[in-house]
């Protein structure tokens, strides 16, 4: 079976999942990966040194900036001339665009979100959520080459082998486009709740901190959304202390506490975390629908009826803003920070 | 302008949904406008105002209850909408589906715009905007949070143009095409509005026409990807150990070595 791997990254940076896909890949058989962008030779021999066995670089200056058409048409043309029947990727919501694009040229589609992947012979059967991760199904695509993306952190990171080589072959870009890219304004995002073992998340509960006093000539509202911020910074110290990403319920996003990027849950992210931190969370059926794949949850909440703990491998009913900086600081002692 | 949003009918995202026999029971659960497309319907609808002249037209893929989502959209201000219905739909993948609405596209005629959710609660790969884009030929301008439409162009004769705030996982990154265009729209472009009461009567009355495939002069797409089993997912250990102690410090300790003891992290 010949098999690629596209990774993804940003301005040089790849996106921790590529790995995994190429650990996927290898444990199938040699595999080449894919990368496009301008001046991307770091990646590609990043892409050796996580296993794969050789390289195809697309790099030209009119692929600097990802746009969906442009990179669907590379694909679209590598995979024309060089039949993959398999084509990994990282699900980013760059590798759903494109890859989504390249499959209507190459009369396939694309299964996402991969948790599972078997191969039998020919066969290739995807295990993926479905419902947000109420259910899983098990689908086969019936045309060639497969694409498949897989949910970060749901395969292994394959080891880096330092200064392993492998030949690396340039490839024609594709780069007629539809559309342009003006800039960016790239967010201090810190570490991204789909890369993220530890998720700290807060809820309706973290504005709810009676013994703050709000600075004179706020509204109700503002009032809110400031001792929600104060709420959010120690949900952040938490997260920051280890290592992890800051989440919120889909109540602390509507009530204006935090940006919607930061959502946990059925209309926000899908999160697989090896430990995911509750706080104040009540934890209604879609954002735990968000969190079915974290390996631990624990939960922190007054409400000793909430469901959230219904999840919980652990739970401490109580108030969060004595029980977080407490943790933080337990933490700060014990993992020597 | 002429702008379609797409939307789909789906289970309320609050449905306890299981499998059960090689079937997705989803119980009494109301079906509803896929909550990702109210925000297309909602962005479609911030064009129209942005823009004089504009319409918005509603355009789903379903059975004949699938019109309840529309009216939906109606209620909410769309101007009309359009069902496309045919028993040979049934098995559609999200290429399919991406066929299928390209070719409603091009029969409604004249489109500037066609506006999508990010994905739907039930399949929720996210995949057909893209795809109806590239089925149309069209420039994709994905995950927007924020739509701006060059009003100042059309006087001088020129192709109108489109931009977009993309929310992606880096940031944002703003994105120019020429009209037309495929969008698809994140939570950022605002909140949905409520249907008025003028709306939800407009709705009840509306006859809202449906399309066939034979409509649209196209063979029913083949599934490429199809389901070969559906589970529920594993059962998780629901065993819940309260932690507790006399102060925050005492019970944070504990809590803290547990959690390391765990290694989870």
């Amino acid at each position: 079976m010949k098999i690629f791997v596209y990774i993804d990254h940003f301005k040089g940076e790849a996106q921790a999942t590529s790995w995994e896909a190429l650990g996927l890949a290898k444990s199938f058989g040699a595999t080449t990966a894919l990368v496009f962008g301008s001046s991307v030779d770091d990646v590609a021999k990043a892409a050796l040194e996580y296993g794969a066995d050789d390289v195809l670089v697309a790099d030209d200056p009119a692929l600097l900036d990802f746009r969906a058409e442009t990179y669907a048409s590379t694909l679209s043309a590598i995979a024309s001339s060089r039949t993959p029947d398999l084509i990994l990727f990282p699900t980013t919501t760059r590798t759903r665009e494109f890859a989504a694009m390249s499959a209507v040229d190459l009369n396939t589609n694309v299964i996402t979100d991969a948790t599972a992947v078997e191969v039998n012979g020919d066969s290739i059967v995807v295990t993926r959520p479905i419902y947000e991760g109420k259910l899983f199904e098990k689908v086969t695509a019936s045309a060639k080459p497969q694409l498949i993306t897989l949910r970060g952190r749901a395969f292994p990171k394959p080891e880096k082998t330092a200064g392993k080589t492998g030949t690396i072959t340039k490839v024609e870009a594709k780069t007629d486009a539809l559309t342009t890219v003006e800039g960016y304004s790239v967010a201090d995002v810190g570490v991204s709740l789909n890369d993220a073992g530890v998720i700290v998340s807060g809820g309706r509960g973290v504005s709810n901190n009676p013994s703050l006093q709000p600075p004179a000539g706020l509204d109700d509202k503002q009032a809110e959304i400031w001792r929600a911020h104060q709420g959010f910074k120690l949900v952040g110290e938490l997260a920051s202390t280890l290592g992890g990403a800051v989440g919120a319920s889909r109540a602390a996003v509507d009530g204006g506490y935090i940006p919607y990027s930061n959502q946990v849950g059925q209309t926000g992210k899908v999160v697989a975390p090896d430990l995911y931190i509750a706080c104040g969370i009540s934890g209604a059926i879609q954002h735990l629908a968000g969190i079915r794949s974290a390996k631990m949850v624990v939960a922190i909440n007054k409400d000793p009826d909430a469901p959230i703990f219904k999840v919980a491998r652990y739970g401490v009913v109580g108030d969060l803003f004595q029980i977080v900086p407490a943790l933080t600081e337990a933490f700060k002692k014990k993992l020597g920070k | 302008m002429k702008i379609i949003a797409c939307i789909k009918q789906v289970p309320d995202s609050e449905a306890k949904i299981k499998a059960e026999n090689g079937q997705i029971n989803t119980g009494d659960a109301p079906l509803v406008i896929n909550p990702f497309d109210e925000y297309a319907v909602e962005g479609a609808l911030q064009q129209r105002e942005a823009v004089s002249g504009s319409t918005v037209t509603a355009l789903c893929i379903g059975p004949e209850s699938a019109k309840e989502a529309l009216k939906h959209a109606l209620a909410m201000g769309a101007d009309d909408a359009i069902l496309v219905s045919d028993p040979a739909l049934n098995d559609l993948d999200t290429v399919g589906a991406a066929r299928v609405l390209a070719a409603a596209i091009q029969k409604v005629g004249g489109v500037d715009m066609v506006v999508f959710g990010r994905q739907t609660l039930d399949n929720g790969s996210g995949l057909t905007s893209a795809q109806t884009a590239r089925a149309l030929g069209w420039s994709l301008l994905g995950l927007a949070g924020q739509i701006k439409v060059d009003t100042l162009s059309e006087s001088k004769g020129e192709e109108r143009s489109v931009s977009v705030e993309r929310v992606i996982e880096e940031g944002r990154q703003s994105v120019k095409a020429n009209l037309p265009a495929v969008i698809s729209v994140v939570q950022s472009i605002g909140e949905p509005r409520y249907p008025s009461f003028m709306g939800i009567r407009k709705a009840s009355k509306a006859e809202i026409p449906v399309w066939s495939l034979s409509d649209l002069g196209i063979a029913a797409p083949d599934a490429i990807i199809t389901r070969s089993e559906l589970m529920n997912p594993p059962a998780r250990d629901t065993s819940v150990e309260i932690i507790s102690g006399e102060s925050a410090a005492e019970i944070a300790d504990k809590l803290a070595d547990k959690l390391i003891a765990e290694k989870v992290l």
